[in-house]
Formats: structure tokens, sequence, C-alpha cells
């Protein structure tokens, strides 16, 4: 047996039959791919495969560790879980993106240098765009194409930092970005890179495209974005960047901000989402601090949070799928009809809020007392605090107003039996690993020194979580959903595009305007003058020289009007193949 | 049995049970912290018992009542045709 097959591979050679095949072997075959490749990477030897050189470069298709294997253990059984909820799904096309997606995810995990990285970086991005896309409608189109826009900027940017550093350094392969942005010795591409990474993991003030985008796509798609692209993320940043000071407080203020946006939100899934932005920012602090526990603590709580957070998105996405309603103030009453959704859906919620013997509890204290160790006291109360937030939205909250609290009446059954199916499977998961911590200890990068049953790890966290469930108890009223939306960062690129584009069309226009009146007025009619004059002469002194200076000026003018059409698209074109020839000299030059 | 266990959350017939048991909970965890043994105790905090209660409730409050403060003094909250 072969000790590495990639299962990115897998993934992405794996989506072309797929709009060949029908009925019950699309579906056998849909979960047979996930399954060779939770094989494939429970089969895999630490190691460098695939090296080669590509334009004067060493490329290193997949390196395997410990951190990797770890990333595709959780990537590949969430891609089961997924594709099991999808599995009703006719179209094909959602299918298609999502192992492009799932595979391209992958591939950034093992990426051995910066160009394999970036390549299945734009991948993803694309892949998970048709998510959205395929929900259809004006909202959703639109979102996606900010959602698709946002992630290309980011994805220059990257790129952008990739070439500056590898110029620096004189080497594209991807390992830890010596120096930080306090030793002031990152060079200006390693900023950069740490730019393109920190919007895939949605740190305030980049996290806008999270929220905007995953609540438009489809029922199934927001499953599957919920789970890779901040993880992916997560990953390269711990790869990267460990120990750098910045992203501890970034990831502490966007555990927080999360938490403060989910009480506003009257969106379920927003709500969901900006959960997302809450707890990937245990995960950020956790890589700034740096430390083997703080690492490990990181990498456990990715694992543990897209299991929880995908069986969240699962649960909700069942709601809206049954009912065809997705705000807060709409819904309510559900659980006598959908016991099964209910109980699923609290599983990951006792999970996100890291209750005793769920897989929060194992994984967010690690964070939290790594912080602890590492004697950052703001930290840890601040975490604590966001740890509060997150039971009172996604365990309170949110089923409070989905499935309790008025009773709207509504139409309601329980989900198809494959989506219950994957719901099980990520709540048996989100348990086994609350109740058997040790498995998960052992795939992580560095040894574990932690155990998290303690007494008063038990009685605190307790405390914490039941005593803001007294709080919620008191202030009910407060937390009654509103029908409205949250300016988010987002505000910049819808609102204030809207801005600019008033400034492009009317100051700017009517000064280019007046510009080529003036042209047209002054400057062609001189020419024409210049050149029947120069005609009169010509036929008055019949002087051939004349002639042809005349002639080329009439010419000219002519050319000199055509020039200035004043079609952007003309404009456009000049300015493209003015970037081509100037590549062009470029590379020739440079080579 | 999970339907039943769902019902006893949602249906209002048990709205007293519920509340004993919450109620009963809370002091069961306040009784436990006092009792639990405190042996790695690295800030001020970790010493006192019952302070993850406190510090429980004190950042639920702060959270809903700072949040919906931003929210509605602060202009994050707007109609939902904003950007229509």
């Amino acid at each position: 047996m072969t000790e590495f097959v990639h299962p990115a591979l897998l993934y992405i050679l794996g989506a072309l039959p797929i709009p060949f095949l029908q009925g019950a072997i699309r579906k056998a075959y849909l979960l047979l791919i996930p399954v060779l490749a939770i094989l494939a990477v429970l089969a895999m030897q630490p190691g460098s495969y695939g090296a080669a050189q590509f334009i004067g470069q060493e490329i290193l298709i997949a390196k395997v560790d410990k951190l990797s294997i770890v990333f595709a253990t959780v990537f590949t059984i969430m891609a089961l879980i997924g594709m099991v909820y999808a599995l009703h799904l006719t179209r094909a096309g959602e299918h298609v993106a999502a192992f492009v997606y799932v595979g391209s995810a992958l591939g950034v995990v093992f990426a051995g240098d910066y160009l394999t990285l970036y390549l299945f970086w734009e991948g993803m991005a694309f892949a998970s765009a048709y998510l959205v896309f395929a929900q259809g409608g004006d909202q959703a189109v639109r979102a996606a194409f900010r959602y698709l826009m946002v992630h290309i900027t980011g994805g220059v940017v990257l790129l952008g930092g990739v070439v500056l550093h590898g110029l620096a350094t004189g080497s594209l392969l991807f390992g830890p970005i010596e120096g930080g942005p306090i030793g002031g010795t990152m060079d200006a591409g390693a900023y950069l890179i740490l730019a393109g990474f920190l919007l895939n993991a949605a740190v305030p003030p980049l996290n806008a495209w999270l929220t905007d985008a995953y609540p438009e796509a489809t029922v199934t798609g927001a499953v599957f974005m919920s789970a890779f692209t901040t993880k992916t993320a997560v990953y390269v940043l711990a790869r990267a960047f460990p120990g750098t000071e910045l992203l501890v407080w970034l990831g502490t203020a966007m555990a927080l901000y999360g938490v403060v946006y989910a009480v506003l939100e009257n969106d379920c899934r927003r709500l969901l989402a900006y959960h997302i932005v809450s707890q990937v920012g245990y995960m950020v602090a956790g890589i700034g601090i740096g430390t083997e526990m703080a690492v490990n603590g990181a990498t456990s709580h990715a694992f543990a949070h897209i299991l929880y957070k995908a069986l969240l998105f699962m649960g909700a996405g069942a709601v809206i799928y049954v009912t065809g309603r997705r705000k807060l103030t709409e819904l309510g009453g559900l659980y006598r009809s959908m016991p099964l959704t209910v109980a699923l859906y609290m599983v990951g919620a006792f999970a996100i809020s890291a209750f005793p013997f769920f897989s929060g509890f194992v994984t967010k204290s690690m964070v939290v007392a790594a912080a602890g160790q590492d004697h950052r006291a703001l930290v840890v109360l601040a975490l604590t605090m966001a740890s509060s937030g997150t039971f009172l939205h996604t365990g309170l909250k949110l089923p409070y107003y989905m499935f309790f609290g008025t009773d709207r009446r509504l139409e309601a059954r329980e989900p198809p039996g494959n989506m219950l199916a994957a719901m099980a499977m990520a709540a048996a998961l989100c348990i086994a690993i609350g109740v058997f911590p040790e498995t998960l200890y052992a795939l992580l990068p560095y040894w574990v020194d932690f155990a998290p049953y303690t007494g008063v790890h038990i009685t605190e966290s307790l405390g914490v979580l039941m005593f803001t469930a007294l709080g919620f108890v008191l202030f009910l009223r407060a937390l009654d959903p509103e029908n409205t939306i949250s300016i988010d960062t987002d505000w910049f690129y819808r609102k204030g595009a809207r801005y600019f584009m008033w400034l492009a069309e009317r100051p700017l226009a009517r000064y280019e305007t007046v510009v080529s009146d003036l042209s047209e007025t002054a400057a062609l009619p001189f020419l024409h003058g210049t050149a029947r004059a120069g005609l009169r002469v010509d036929l008055n002194a019949v002087d051939a020289v004349v002639n042809g200076v005349a002639r080329a000026i009439l010419k000219g003018g002519g050319r000199l009007r055509r020039l200035q059409t004043g079609v952007v698209t003309h404009y456009a074109l000049a300015m493209i193949a003015g970037v081509i020839a100037a590549t062009a000299i470029f590379a020739v030059v440079w080579q | 049995m999970i339907k039943s266990i769902v019902d006893f959350f949602g249906d209002e017939a048990y709205a007293r049970q519920r509340r004993r048991m919450f109620y009963l909970a809370l002091v069961l965890i306040v009784v436990a912290d006092f009792l639990v043994r405190r042996e790695h105790a690295e800030y001020l905090w970790d010493r006192l018992p019952g302070w993850s209660a406190v510090y429980g409730f004190g950042s639920c409050v702060l959270l809903i009542f700072v949040s919906k403060f931003l929210g509605h003094q602060g202009g994050l909250m707007r109609r939902e045709d904003y950007y229509d």
C-alpha cells in the first residue's frame, strides 16, 4: 500500500463523475469518497510528498505532520457528516462545489509551499461562493458577489505577500515566519500574508463577509461553510504565526465582538455566524499566546468547534428547511413537532457552551488555562465573559425563540432522515470528545498536560453557565428579538461604495465632460483650421511638403478625436494592453 | 423518551417544577463551589468561592445591556431595508 494518497485529489477528481451519476448510485458514491478520504488520512505517515520545481521555485505539494493530520482528520470527518446532511439534494452542482471546497481545504492543510497553498486557497473561495449562489434569489446572489469580491481581494493581498516574502527570504516553503510584529523583524510580505490569513479567519474588521454571506447560503451549503474557511485560516495561522502577540489581542477582542453582535441579531443563522467569529477568537488568541498548551488548545478547539458548529447550523438549517422561515421574530413553538431536532441542537449548544461532558469543556478551557498559565489575567476574564455570552445566545436565546417561546402555530415536522442522521453523528462526536478527551489529546501537535475534569473546574464552569441562565431568565424581555439588521464593517463596501460611486458619477464625471468639451470646442477646430489653412497653402503654393504636413495634421486631429470617445471600455482596453506590455517587457528584462 | 424530556422544557404545565429544579441547581452549584479543593490558585478570584457565579451573572447582564445600548443608542441596529 502506498503511504500517502492526497485526500484533496480524492475530492477534486472525485467531483468530476457526480453529474453523470443518478439516484442510489450517486448517493453511494457521495458517501464512498468521504469514507475513502478518512481512510487516506488515517493511513498517512508524516513526511514530505510531491516535491518539485516550478519557475525556479521549490514546490512541496504535501507536508504531513501532526498539525496537518489533526486538521485533516476533522475535515474529512466533517465532510462525511456534511455529505450525509446534503444527501437528499437532487442537483449535482452543490455536491460538486462541496467536493471541490472540501478538497481545496485539504489542499491548504497539506500545502508545503505558498504557491500550492495559494492555489487551493482560491479554489476554496470560488467553490464556497457557489454554495451561496446556489441559493438563488436577489438577496443571496448579491451576498455571494460581495463574498467573492472580498475573498478575491484577500487572495490578491495574500499573493502579494507571498511574492514579497519569497523575494525577501528566497524561499516559498510554507512554515513559521520568524519574528513578530513587536520584534519588528517581520517584513512587509509577512504582514500581507498575515492580513490575507486574518481575512479568512474573519478577524474584525475583516469579519463582515462571513456574517453577510453564511446566512444567505443554501441550508446544506452553510453547514460546509461553517466548517472549512475559518478553520483552514486557523490552521495556517498556527503554522506560520504562533506566538504573535498581536493575535492574542485580536482574538480576545473578536471573542467579545461576536457575542455583542449576537445579542442584536434576529436571523437565526446570522446569530450562529457571529458565534463563529467569537469562537474563532479563542483559537486566534491561543495561537497568539503560542505556548505548547495554547497551540494545543487552539487546535483541539478548532476540532471540537467544527463539529458542534456544524451541528448548530444543521439544526437551524433543519428549521429553515421545514418552515421556510429564518427570523426569530417569526419562529417559535416548534418543540412539539420537532423534538429530535431540538434535542440534537441542544447537544451542539451544550458543546459550544462548554458544559461538562461535552466537547467544548475539554477544548475551550485548554485555551483559557493556557492564557492563565501565561499570566494573562485580562485575557482569561474576557474569554470567560465570552463563554457566558456564548451560552446566553446559542444555548438559551436561540433555542428559546426558535423552538419554545411564543407558539406561532407553524406547520412543521422533523426534517428528512438523512439530515437527522448527520446531526446525530455530529452530536455523538460532541459527546464522545467530552467524555473521552484522551483520544483527541493524542492527536494534538504537542504532548498534553491538562486535566479538564477537576472539581473546581466543573463547579466554576457550571457557576458561570447556570448564573448566565439566571440572568437570561430575569432579563428575558430585554432579549426579545427585534426586526432589524445590524451594521457591521460590510457597511464600507455596501453603503460606502455607493458614496464612492456618487463621487465617481457626479464630480469626477463632470470634470471629465468639461475636459472633453474643451478639447472638442477649442483644440479640434484649431487643428481643423490649421489643416484647412494648410490645404489652401498647398493648393495655392503647390508645395508637396506642406501638403503632406497638412494631411498629417488632419489625420492626427481625427485620431485625437477618436481617442476621446469617452467610452470606458476603450480606456480599460488600453490600460490592459499597457499592463500586458509592461509585464512582457519586465519579464524579458528580468530574465 | 426524548420527546417527553423536550416537552418538560416546553410545556407550561411543568413551569413550577422547572423553576424549582433550576433554583435548586443554582444553590447546589454555589455550595459545591465552597466545598471543592482549590490547589493552584493563581489569581485572586481563584481563591474566592462563588466568584464564578457572580462573574457569570455579571457578564450576562453586562453583555445584554451594553449590546442593546450599542444597538439602539449607538446606531448599530437599522431597519431591514437599510441597504436596499
